[in-house]
């Protein structure tokens, strides 16, 4: 049987983790690469990078995070952040990332969406969608949740399933650090729409999200950050709460 | 020893490589080339796969006299090879993605899309599911039954001789997860990305 997936997402800014484990063993906290060991070894079932790194002298930083990650995880690597072109997700999946989620630059042009999935495969593009609830629809924002587009998010899901996405990454703009739990409404109304596999992100703020995440949203896996990075839970002790709820996982 | 991956541009081996020179640390010599001289004379050949299986197969044409060096090792030669993913499915005679392609033809069977059961269930298989173990392989050597393994594939081999089956997964139905014939091996998930009981069937292969 196919198991949900728990995703922590580390946020990487200059090449360093901005919120991270608060573990006092760690010999350098704002080290993604040992961050990211943590998770697999703790037995994330794949590891999330967000790149949040805002001047572009830095973006390199990124490729060598990814590089010396994939030489040490041996999970899936998921990289997104900034990823404007088919160059980008070239040189990331060549650094070691196994996906590249792409957010704006399918919403400003589908056709790297049509370009890479033909050229890497659909395995590897995951598309982002960040949506917030306007009357009875959600509408996409870009640019990290700051320009409206006024694109209706389930449309654009579709469409972005055919354009040739593997995946959908659907981050609630509204509950999105706010821990109160995922939009599930948007969430199962997406996950019904499309035939492709939803990760729900956004707003996690206890184990009970999570499993409401796979239940009721209908989410094939789930993302979360800072459940993770404060060390109020353990990759460890989400997977035995979500199977002592019935939920599939890999333990 | 000397092991070759076998690069012939068509998606992205670095976690294939990573993983393999994990395993391997400086015990043995490992090539990442497509170069014939290099393939004809080293003792092991891993043949990845991402994308579509037109892409790949395509991508081995692509490079001149690659098919009958890959042929002349594991075929004629008989020494180890080890397919992952869509290298795996390229054994078979034929695929359907995109459009139907001819196969290497070492295991008779097809390639086919996984049946989603009018939408039941998403595709791509993506994540961690269990394999069944069905018969003994030497690649899954100390591998318990029912353990995880990552896949991500939309499409599925299935050989006319179900004797060559080594594992199976469940999904929609009854998906071929591993093939073992004589020298040839196939994993259909993704040993490279199935943390620690993945490198142990990279370690079994290399030990092979």
């Amino acid at each position: 049987m196919l198991k949900n997936r728990i995703i922590p997402c580390l946020d990487v800014k200059n090449g360093r983790v901005v919120k991270g484990i608060n573990f006092v063993d760690l010999k350098d906290a704002g080290d993604p690469v040992e961050q990211a060991k943590i998770y697999s070894d703790g037995g994330a079932d794949e590891i999330c990078f967000l790149d949040i790194t805002a001047s572009n002298e830095n973006r390199d930083t990124i490729y060598d995070v990814v590089e010396k990650t994939s030489k040490k995880c041996f999970v899936p690597l998921t990289v997104g952040g900034g990823v404007r072109n088919v160059d980008d997700i070239y040189k990331l999946l060549n650094c070691g990332a196994d996906k590249v989620s792409i957010n704006t630059a399918a919403v400003e042009n589908s056709k790297v969406i049509n370009d890479s999935s033909k050229k890497f495969g659909s395995q590897c593009i995951v598309v982002a969608i960040d949506a917030k609830k306007n009357a009875n629809k959600w509408e996409i924002f870009t640019h990290g949740g700051r320009n409206k587009t006024g694109i209706d998010a389930i449309e654009f899901a579709k469409k972005m399933e055919e354009n040739g996405a593997g995946e959908l990454l659907i981050t609630s703009m509204d509950r999105d650090g706010t821990q109160v739990g995922y939009d599930i409404e948007l969430m199962s109304t997406i996950s019904s729409k499309v035939n492709i596999p939803v990760i729900a992100s956004g707003g996690v703020g206890n184990l009970d999200h999570l499993v409401d995440g796979i239940k009721l949203g209908n989410a094939s896996a789930v993302l979360a950050a800072s459940i993770f990075h404060y060390g109020k839970y353990s990759v460890k002790q989400a997977k035995e709460y979500l199977d002592s709820k019935g939920i599939p996982v890999r333990i | 020893m000397n092991l070759t991956i076998v690069d012939y541009k068509s998606g992205n081996i670095s976690s294939v490589i990573n993983s393999f020179e994990e395993v391997a640390k400086d015990k043995v010599k490992i090539e990442v080339t497509s170069d014939l001289n290099k393939i004809k004379s080293s003792d092991k050949v891993v043949l990845p796969g991402q994308g579509s299986f037109k892409r790949c197969v395509d991508g081995l044409n692509n490079i001149n006299g690659l098919v009958d060096t890959l042929n002349e090792f594991a075929i004629t030669n008989k020494k180890p090879l080890l397919g992952i993913c869509v290298g795996l499915q390229m054994f078979a005679d034929v695929g359907y993605e995109e459009t139907e392609t001819k196969g290497l033809g070492w295991i008779s069977g097809k390639v086919a899309k996984i049946d989603n059961k009018n939408g039941k269930y998403k595709l791509p298989h993506i994540g961690w599911n269990q394999i069944n173990i069905i018969k003994d392989s030497k690649i899954l050597k100390d591998i318990k039954n029912n353990s995880h393994m990552y896949f991500v594939h939309s499409y599925e081999f299935i050989p006319n001789d179900k004797n060559l089956v080594s594992s199976t997964t469940t999904y929609s139905s009854n998906i071929v997860c591993s093939i073992e014939r004589e020298n040839i091996f196939g994993t259909q998930f993704h040993p490279e990305k199935s943390d620690s009981l993945g490198l142990k069937i990279i370690d079994n292969f290399i030990k092979l």
